[in-house]
């Protein structure tokens, strides 16, 4: 589904991704936990085209996507949730889902609209409302319901759980878990490895713009190292 | 008073022209964060291209039109050819570029036209109509029909179209915008398009009146300029509450003071103005671009 080699991105000419090799399988949910400034946002960034890439190739259903345009990518079904939600604050939320299928005007527009309020009621109640008026946690599902009216085949997730009360994180990580029913494969970028672990199917651990160790899920959560370094165990 | 009514009338004119390049400023700077200096060269071409192809032997409509494009293809040549290669620039370079495309159009406009003054016919006569003491011609009538119309169209394409959105989303978050796929840099061509058009509509309607040169589109820029950060910079109906601002004041100061004291008068306020409310009249307390 998706495939990276050697990938490499630079901020001027300061390198913080040192050639990261990693793999999504189609229907996986795949992990990158890492610390901050670790590099994982600078590595979504990538994928989706908003970040210039030194060296390397992306492959995104048998396609090198490396040199494309952000929303040629979109096209493709590469779909981003971004870290800090960056929703549009001046717009409505009922806007901010119809501009996450802004390449779409057809019938699905309004079902997956209405998909979306059935997995978020709370956006339902407040579609005519400022999206900036939201709560972090409303803002959140917005920005994750924002990319799946983008009909994802593959949806990056930058740390959903980043400023939530742990009773949303568990509400978020519930929504991210059940996207495999949706067949949505899923790449989840986390700080809160343990969250993000327990609901991945495989996992990669990173470390200062390089993959220091991968394998299940599972095997993850159980390593002493893993344990040791971010589960705070 | 209809001493007073004749000033109210000649102010919302020249208001209505301020509102349309305050128009053209905001449109620009919310798609882009620039600030489009050559914005008056805009409407020069409008009403410079009309008469030359009106002289050409090109009937009005067609003339006004393919001026519209002229300025159009000149709008978007600016953006493909100055501002996005400098794209990153800080936002006083991209200010200084602007300013130099302005200097560079009004050369290339001497030597395409010439150095004279010019107009061509009102578009329905100049028999003025008498209200309630105070004249007005047709032709003003024009400038505030355009005006209007060019305002309630850009409300129905920014509420009711998803283009429209996009530009919105475009100005609000461009990072997200391009994660849901708008092409931003698309939004910006058609952002620079679209001033450009309103700037040279606004120098087709208006050159009966003001007359054009080579020349007229620094003040123009200015006033234009005034106008769009008195109403408050990236706010459309700030634009026109602003232009319509910058015109009365200036008839009033005309017509009761001096004409010498009209620009002046013009800037007067807005800095008083500005003192107060820092952001404009309808400006955010914070511009946040990311
Ligand atoms: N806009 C930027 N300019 C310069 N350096 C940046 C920028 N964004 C991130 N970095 C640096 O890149 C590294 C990786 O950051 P990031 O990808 O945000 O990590 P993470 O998402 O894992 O916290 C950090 O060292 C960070 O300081
Ligand atoms: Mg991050």
């Amino acid at each position: 589904m998706l495939s990276i080699e050697g990938l490499r991105s630079k901020y001027g000419r300061i390198e913080v991704l040192h050639g990261i090799d990693l793999e999504v399988g189609s229907g996986e949910i795949v992990t990158v936990v890492g610390a901050n400034g670790a590099g994982k946002t600078t590595l979504l960034r990538c994928l989706s085209g908003v970040q210039p890439v030194a060296a390397g190739t992306i492959t995104f259903r048998g396609e090198d996507i490396s040199r494309l345009p952000a929303h040629r990518r979109v096209g493709l079904g590469l779909a981003q949730s971004p870290e800090g939600r960056q929703i549009f604050t001046n717009l409505t939320v009922e806007d901010n889902l119809r501009l996450g299928a802004y390449l779409y005007s057809d019938d699905r527009v309004d079902t997956d609209m209405a998909d979306a309020f059935a997995m978020f009621p709370v956006l339902r109640e407040k579609r005519n409302l400022n999206a900036g008026g939201l709560s972090g946690g409303q803002q959140q599902m917005l920005a994750i319901a924002r990319a799946l009216m983008a009909r994802p085949v593959c949806l990056l997730l930058d740390e959903p759980s980043m400023g939530l009360a742990p009773i949303l994180v568990d509400q978020i990580l519930e929504v991210v878990k059940n996207l495999r029913s949706l067949e949505v494969t899923t790449l989840l970028v986390e700080q809160n490895a343990f969250a993000a672990l327990s609901i991945a199917d495989r996992g990669y651990v990173m470390e200062t713009g390089r993959i220091t160790m991968s394998g299940p899920a599972e095997e993850l959560i159980a390593d002493p190292r893993v344990r040791a370094a971010y589960l705070g165990i | 008073m209809s001493e007073l009514l004749q000033f109210l009338l000649s102010g919302i004119t020249v208001g209505a022209v301020y509102a349309l390049v305050a128009l053209g400023f905001t449109i620009i700077f919310n798609a882009s964060g620039v600030i489009n200096f050559a914005q008056g060269e805009f409407v020069m071409l409008g009403g410079m291209s009309t008469v030359f192809l009106l002289d050409a032997g090109v009937p009005m409509l067609p003339a006004a039109v393919a001026a519209i494009a002229i300025a159009c293809a000149v709008g978007i040549a600016l953006n493909k050819l100055a501002i996005q290669p400098a794209r990153g620039a800080s936002v006083v370079t991209l200010i200084i570029i602007t300013i130099g495309a302005s200097i560079f159009l009004r050369g290339a406009a001497q030597i395409v036209f010439d150095k004279q003054i010019h107009r061509f016919e009102s578009f329905s006569g100049d028999e003025p109509f008498v209200i309630g003491g105070a004249t007005i011609l047709p032709q003003s009538l024009w400038v505030m029909a355009g005006a209007v119309a060019v305002f309630a169209g850009l409300y129905l394409f920014f509420t009711r179209s998803l283009l429209g959105k996009a530009v919105l989303a475009t100005a609000n978050n461009p990072l997200a915008a391009r994660l849901v796929g708008v092409n931003t840099n698309f939004v910006m061509t058609l952002s620079f398009a679209m001033s450009a058009a309103i700037g040279a509509f606004a120098g087709v309607l208006v050159t009966p009146i003001t007359l054009t040169s080579y020349d007229i589109g620094i003040a123009l820029a200015l006033k234009g300029f005034a106008a769009a950060v008195l109403g408050g910079m990236g706010n459309p109906f700030g634009a026109l509450v602003g232009g319509l601002l910058v015109g009365l004041i200036e008839a009033m100061t005309a017509g009761y003071i001096s004409s010498a004291y009209k620009d002046a008068a013009a800037f007067i306020v807005i800095l008083a103005v500005l003192f107060v409310m820092p952001h404009g009249i309808f400006g955010r307390a914070t511009v946040e671009r990311v």
